[in-house]
């Protein structure tokens, strides 16, 4: 049989496309093209979280022994923080959403660009504004609260550069609120003829959810972090206990804010969770309908939870109880969504690729996670637990474990579309399992020296817990060769990686009907939708693989 | 939904300034108020005049009071969501009397 078939030709870059439609710094730096301006944030998150990174290599080289001997009390606060802050604000929140999510919600939905293209671009730039005086808080003595702000420390005591952080914050918090709102309307307004909502690709649904709590919750932060600013330049009283003012109040308008924010950074990782899924076992994801609406679930509820995170600050027993509970419900949703990929993997036929790998890793994981986010909604479980490394293990499965899993994973998957280029598979797959294994040994045992009662945010500690450290500093050395693997194989297929053809995964989905790299306006013509999202294998289309 | 031919509401420059007077009234209200000491009540009525400001605002000069009903759910949204802020926030503070930890 295969003497007789016919060789298929390889397949070659389109002659016109978004990367060489305009080659001058202009052409980027004033593009209106969602595809171009989601490589500027792909660009501007990779710095943010290599910085972020180094903050983390120096957290875990002091935690390396059980003396501080490398850095001060001081500064290791402040390098904690630093870390934190731009991990969370100026990676995590924008890493998918940015990226992926602009890159993808047009193409997906069969629209040439977003709504309102300037604003997607003076998104980039408040955020690189907000993200600069960050940077410049780090520069200038640094912060030292904690990525949160808490007060009274914040306003009354810190020495460090709270008012240019918070500032920071606050500009970015507008970056994001303007990114959301963007997508919100063009999921609305900009649909192909015949893409209904429940043909929507499940990434565009937790985009959207995701857009929903960016503008819902969003302005909150960012009125609050201005509030810190005011209060420590013109004495407000508003959160200082001696003015009449209660800090338990900040606690309760920043987590009203940062814990949907998580949600922020997860669900845009879980939509790409579900096209990999779906992809890579050739099905329709079991329960379209019920995925779909868990990620509105996790917004809508992720909002009532917050108080979860004060249950030793002093707010009543009769809150904690409320917020205890309701924390266990936001836990629903998220199980619908695991438990559905897994019946989707199913009798499915898997393909071991790169972002297979990510998929899987990513189950495992960010189950993990939310397993032990319910040891910590439980009030009595949690007192013991509050601020001890067990805190840091948990969030940080969710967070590296779902987050960056998910936004690597749809980086690898996606690559072949935004470049035109396949990457080194053998390469990535190495990187994969390294992330895998590193992350694991990394976190892992936090889980153990926590319950055991090792505090977070010191740099010293007693020295039964050495082992335990050393291994998670061992396990970072790993995750960081796995970290940066990535970064010099995809960065040399740009120009040497394999052509990729419009659709090498065999996936379903607009995207992959369009050329790799797309032209600038994403399709020849307005495409028009007769069909479901996932009609896995008929739909399968120019499969070059 | 409508919003296709949703045609502009052309609202007459009387109504601006009537509102905007208003609101003025509503400003130099709460600076006469703050010298009379009402105990409680302080809080309530400076919030009672800011939020009528407020509404005034949100329905005239951003045009709400015309607006599709799309905009109207999104604005009652936004309620909806601070209403969910301040329910669970005072959930901790009106319950604190009656039980905490420590």
């Amino acid at each position: 049989m295969a003497s007789t078939a016919p060789i298929a030709p390889l397949p070659t870059l389109p002659k016109k496309h978004y990367l060489n439609d305009g080659t001058t710094v202009a052409s980027w730096l004033l593009t209106r093209d969602h595809k171009r301006i989601a490589l500027l944030y792909l660009v501007a998150v990779t710095v943010f979280f290599v910085i972020g990174g180094l903050f983390a290599v120096l957290v875990r080289l002091e935690l390396a022994t059980p003396a501080g001997d490398l850095l001060s009390d001081d500064s290791y606060n402040k390098v904690f923080t630093m870390h934190g802050v731009m991990m969370v604000f100026f990676f995590l929140i924008p890493a998918i959403p940015g990226t992926l999510g602009n890159f993808l919600i047009p193409i997906m939905i069969g629209a040439k660009d977003l709504a309102f293209p300037k604003l997607n671009l003076a998104s980039w730039y408040i955020f690189m504004i907000g993200a600069t005086f960050g940077t410049y808080s780090v520069l200038n003595g640094g912060l030292d609260t904690g990525w949160t702000f808490y007060t009274p420390f914040s306003t009354v005591a810190s020495t460090s550069a709270v008012v240019p952080a918070a500032l920071g914050v606050f500009i970015n918090g507008f970056s994001s609120i303007l990114t959301g709102l963007n997508f919100i309307v063009t999921i609305h307004r900009m649909r192909a003829p015949g893409m209904t909502w429940f043909r929507l690709p499940l990434f565009v649904w937790s985009h959207y959810a995701t857009s929903l709590i960016m503008v819902l919750g969003t302005p909150v932060l960012a009125i609050t972090v201005v509030l810190v600013a005011a209060e420590r330049i013109f004495s407000f009283g508003i959160f200082d206990a001696n003015r009449g003012g209660d800090p338990v109040l900040f606690q309760h308008l920043f987590w009203f804010y940062s814990h949907p924010a998580v949600y922020i950074m997860v669900l845009p990782a879980m939509g790409v969770m579900s096209e990999l899924v779906a992809a890579s076992c050739r099905k329709p994801v079991f329960g379209y309908t019920f995925v779909a609406f868990a990620s509105l679930a996790i917004a809508i509820i992720g909002f009532f939870v917050w108080g979860h995170h004060m249950f030793v600050a002093g707010q009543s027993v009769y809150a904690a109880l409320i917020f205890s509970i309701l924390s266990f419900l936001v836990a629903v949703p998220s199980a619908v969504k695991v438990f559905n990929w897994t019946a989707t993997m199913y009798k499915g036929a898997v393909s071991w690729q790169t972002p297979t790998l990510y998929a899987i890793g990513f189950i495992g994981l960010f189950t993990i996670g939310g397993l032990t986010g319910l040891f910590l909604s439980s009030v009595g479980l949690d007192i013991h637990l509050t601020d001890t490394y067990f805190i840091v293990a948990h969030f940080h499965y969710i967070m590296v474990g779902g987050t960056i899993m998910g936004y690597l994973g749809g980086i690898h998957f996606w690559w072949p579309k935004m470049t035109g280029r396949m990457y080194n598979e053998l390469l990535a797959k190495i990187s994969a399992a390294l992330i895998f294994f590193g992350f694991n040994l990394t976190f892992f045992p936090q889980f153990v020296v926590g319950y055991l009662g090792m505090p977070r945010r010191y740099h010293a500690y007693p020295p039964e817990f050495q082992m335990l450290n050393v291994l998670s500093s061992a396990g970072a050395s790993i995750l960081a060769v796995g970290y940066a693997l990535p970064l010099s194989y995809l960065i040399y297929s740009l120009k040497y990686g394999k052509v990729a053809g419009n659709n090498p995964w065999g996936a379903v989905g607009l995207e992959w009907t369009t050329t790799s790299p797309p032209p600038t306006a994403n399709f020849e013509e307005t495409p028009l939708v007769t069909w479901d999202a996932y009609e896995y294998p008929a739909r399968v289309e120019g499969h070059v693989a | 939904m409508s919003e296709n031919h949703q045609h502009t509401h052309i609202v007459p420059l009387s109504v601006y300034y009537t509102i905007f007077a208003a609101l003025l009234v509503g400003t130099a209200l709460t600076v006469w108020v703050a010298y009379i000491d009402l105990g409680a009540l302080n809080t309530v009525v400076a919030l009672a005049i800011a939020c009528t400001k407020a509404t005034l605002v949100v329905l005239y000069f951003m045009h709400v009071k015309y607006a599709s009903k799309l905009t109207w759910a999104v604005v009652s949204g936004s309620v909806f969501w601070l209403l969910i802020l301040l329910a669970l926030t005072f959930n901790d503070y009106l319950t604190r009397h009656l039980l905490t930890y420590g």
